[in-house]
């Protein structure tokens, strides 16, 4: 068990950290087949003091002696790809007493400019290649550190823009600022799939209390190493790929490129034992073993089999990785040979999936959480593994259900010490949000009689059919997951927008991406789409099965890879407003009821 | 426009289209109906014929084979 009762910052825990592991290696840098990077955690507090002795320098007039940080907030934002300089950078900006602000590197430069303009950071950290396509022209008193400038370069921004370069050396001493608990330690903009994005101000003590359990659940040694390969913007690589092992003096992994066979290669040179994947991924993964099995000749194929039935029996009650190890071996291999955990979130985890990866004596931590309240709220111990739910509420943490309909789904609404304090300038979406203490969470679920959340869907994304039916979207798509030939699905209601163009008549619709599907611009026919036969039959096979109010009305062929958030749920309105854009080549076919 | 043009033929022939249908300012992803994944691969070709090394993050926001073309031009 992990004790951060007498903690009182994150910048605390890791400067505790960084003195405790000082041999330990802290961080590696891999770029494709050359090792850029491997720092120690004696090296990490000495680069990350640098850092501070740089940032500090900025901090407003009164700070840190303000105590309210609204009066006079010290904001560090950091606007970086998955690199070991953004670990060292957000260690760095904590010392310094500030509140880190990270941004997503994914969005597009007018999205992140957007944020920075709500935000108002003092100092933005971010890549040269990033920096070049940021236009801060209306921006007073920003100083700009910049990683990776090429030599000779000469750094200049529009006026009372400040453009320096991250690695010059501090002209000023180290001094690092105490924080209390119940200070600012970040500001996380939520994705979300839809709406403005919400600037969620999380304490110290949110982070704290969320790296005690999970470091308490899924305890890393050192020398064990996580692979981070999330955006480390996001609520899950920040705390499993960042402040979880580091506390545990265990060793984070950056792959500079995200390359299939790159990926595989670092987790097979660098004996990856953790990391944190998206639902998405862990599809792709999955049906990848599934091809490579499918090629098997039958005796090694039966083979493989007993195997996978021996171990599903031996870890019934819970994992045991050398067991599994052994016994599936060329599996394992493939995954590097040393992974023992994969953590999934983020939105909603294929089940097929995750028992897929149990059964090989891979186990998935699937676990529920929100930007508002740290990385998990619900987790799966594996005591015994679930992969029907989320798991039970962690230490600390309430679940209640509000409103429940007749068959026991509710809006899941939660209390506990890692809900955040509100969203940053909006008081009236924080008293919306946060009631008495209790969050309200906006997704609709379950709770079984062991405690465990299961969930339906999106509140707002749920349908209400003419008949007074409630529908989710998320449910419709997983009864048309896995089609073969089919990429991606998204299913909502038509309303009035393409294909109807009236208000009335509202009808469910799916969009499907067939594989290696044709080109916008000739998709004169659904074949040149990729939607054959085979593939229409099958999806009608799958509308007969479910419910009569359930059953989509008709497919709309859709070429173009659909767009997601940070952590790769699909975003809706934007793909609905795509496809209303481009309905000339989109293409519409019924499906019978 | 020399690199433009050896672009859209190494495009051409990994996404298996005839040369001739691609232009300068098309948006790759929609004509040739790649996803970002695959776009990658786009990219480790263009690596290995202009020995340049472009990394992930520069395709950010890059969809047009005019614009991934000035990325390799400013790596050369």
């Amino acid at each position: 068990m992990i004790d951060l009762s007498r903690i009182s910052s994150v910048g605390e825990a890791l400067d505790d950290a960084t003195i405790m592991y000082k041999s330990a290696t802290a961080l590696i840098e891999i770029d494709r087949n050359r090792e850029k990077e491997r720092i120690s955690y004696r090296d990490l507090r000495a680069d990350a003091q640098r850092v501070t002795a740089l940032l500090c320098a900025s901090a407003p007039v009164g700070f840190p002696a303000a105590r309210e940080q609204e009066e006079a907030p010290f904001r560090v934002a950091i606007l970086m790809s998955n690199q070991a300089k953004w670990l060292v950078t957000a260690t760095g900006a904590f010392w310094a007493g500030a509140t880190i602000v990270p941004l997503d590197y994914k969005l597009t430069a007018p999205e992140q400019v957007a944020l920075l303009r709500h935000c108002r950071p003092a100092v933005l950290v971010t890549e040269y290649s990033t920096w070049r396509k940021l236009d801060l022209s209306d921006f007073n008193n920003l100083r700009v550190l910049v990683t990776e400038a090429p030599e000779g370069e000469s750094l200049s921004g529009p006026a009372g823009i400040a453009v320096e370069r991250w690695e010059q050396t501090a002209q000023r001493a180290f001094a690092s600022v105490a924080r209390r608990r119940s200070d600012i330690a970040s500001i996380v903009y939520s994705s979300g799939t839809g709406g403005t994005p919400k600037g969620c101000q999380l304490t110290h003590g949110n982070y704290l209390a969320q790296a005690e359990v999970l470091a308490s659940m899924y305890p890393m040694e050192e020398g064990e190493r996580y692979f981070s390969i999330l955006p480390t913007n996001h609520a899950i690589d920040f705390m499993c790929g960042f402040i979880v092992p580091f506390i545990m003096g265990a060793n984070v992994v950056h792959q500079r490129t995200l390359r299939p066979q790159y990926i595989v290669d670092t987790m097979k040179r660098y004996e990856i034992t953790h990391m944190a994947l998206v639902p998405l991924i862990l599809k792709a993964l999955k049906e990848r073993i599934q091809e490579k099995l499918d090629e098997l000749p039958s005796w090694q194929r039966s083979m493989v089999d007993g195997l996978t039935r021996v171990n599903e029996l031996a870890t019934k009650r819970e994992p045991r990785h050398e067991l599994s190890r052994r016994l599936l071996k060329p599996i394992h291999d493939g995954f590097g040979g040393h992974l023992k955990l994969m953590f999934c979130g983020g939105a909603f985890v294929d089940r097929d999936a995750a028992e897929f990866f149990y059964r090989l004596g891979l186990p998935v931590v699937i676990g529920y959480g929100l930007t508002e309240a740290g990385t998990v709220l619900t987790v799966n111990d594996l005591k015994p593994f679930r992969g029907d739910t989320v798991g039970k509420p962690v230490r600390g943490t309430e679940v209640q259900l509000r409103n429940s309909n007749p068959e026991g789904v509710g809006e899941v609404w939660v209390r506990g010490p890692t809900v955040m304090a509100g969203y940053l300038h909006e008081p009236e979406l924080t008293a919306d949000a946060i009631q008495d203490g209790w969050l309200k969470t906006g997704d609709l679920g379950t709770l079984d009689a062991s405690g465990h959340l299961k969930l339906c869907g999106r509140s707002k994304n749920m349908i209400v059919t003419e008949g007074g039916k409630n529908v989710y979207p998320e449910d419709i798509e997983a009864a048309f997951d896995g089609v073969k030939n089919v990429e991606e699905i998204c299913a909502y209601a038509s309303s009035y927008i393409w294909p109807t163009g009236k208000m009335t008549g509202e009808s469910l619709v799916l969009v499907v991406r067939p594989k290696d599907g044709g080109r916008v611009d000739d998709a004169s026919s659904t074949v040149g789409l990729g939607l054959t036969d085979a593939v229409i039959a099958e999806l009608r096979a799958r509308n007969r099965r479910l419910t009569d109010y359930k059953r989509v009305a008709g497919i709309i062929a859709w070429s173009r890879e659909f767009p997601r958030t940070a952590s790769m749920k699909v975003k809706r309105d934007p793909l609905k407003a795509e496809l209303a854009a481009h309905e000339k080549v989109a293409i519409w076919k019924e499906l019978p009821q | 426009m020399e690199t433009v043009n050896t672009l859209m033929q190494l495009a051409a022939k990994r996404f298996k289209v005839d040369a001739a249908t691609l232009r300068a300012e098309d948006d790759f992803f929609a004509k040739l109906g790649i996803d970002s994944l695959k776009a990658l691969d786009l990219l480790s070709d263009v690596e290995d014929k202009f020995d340049v090394e472009i990394p992930d993050y520069e395709l950010q926001g890059v969809v047009t084979f005019a614009a991934l073309a000035a990325v390799i031009d400013t790596r050369r």
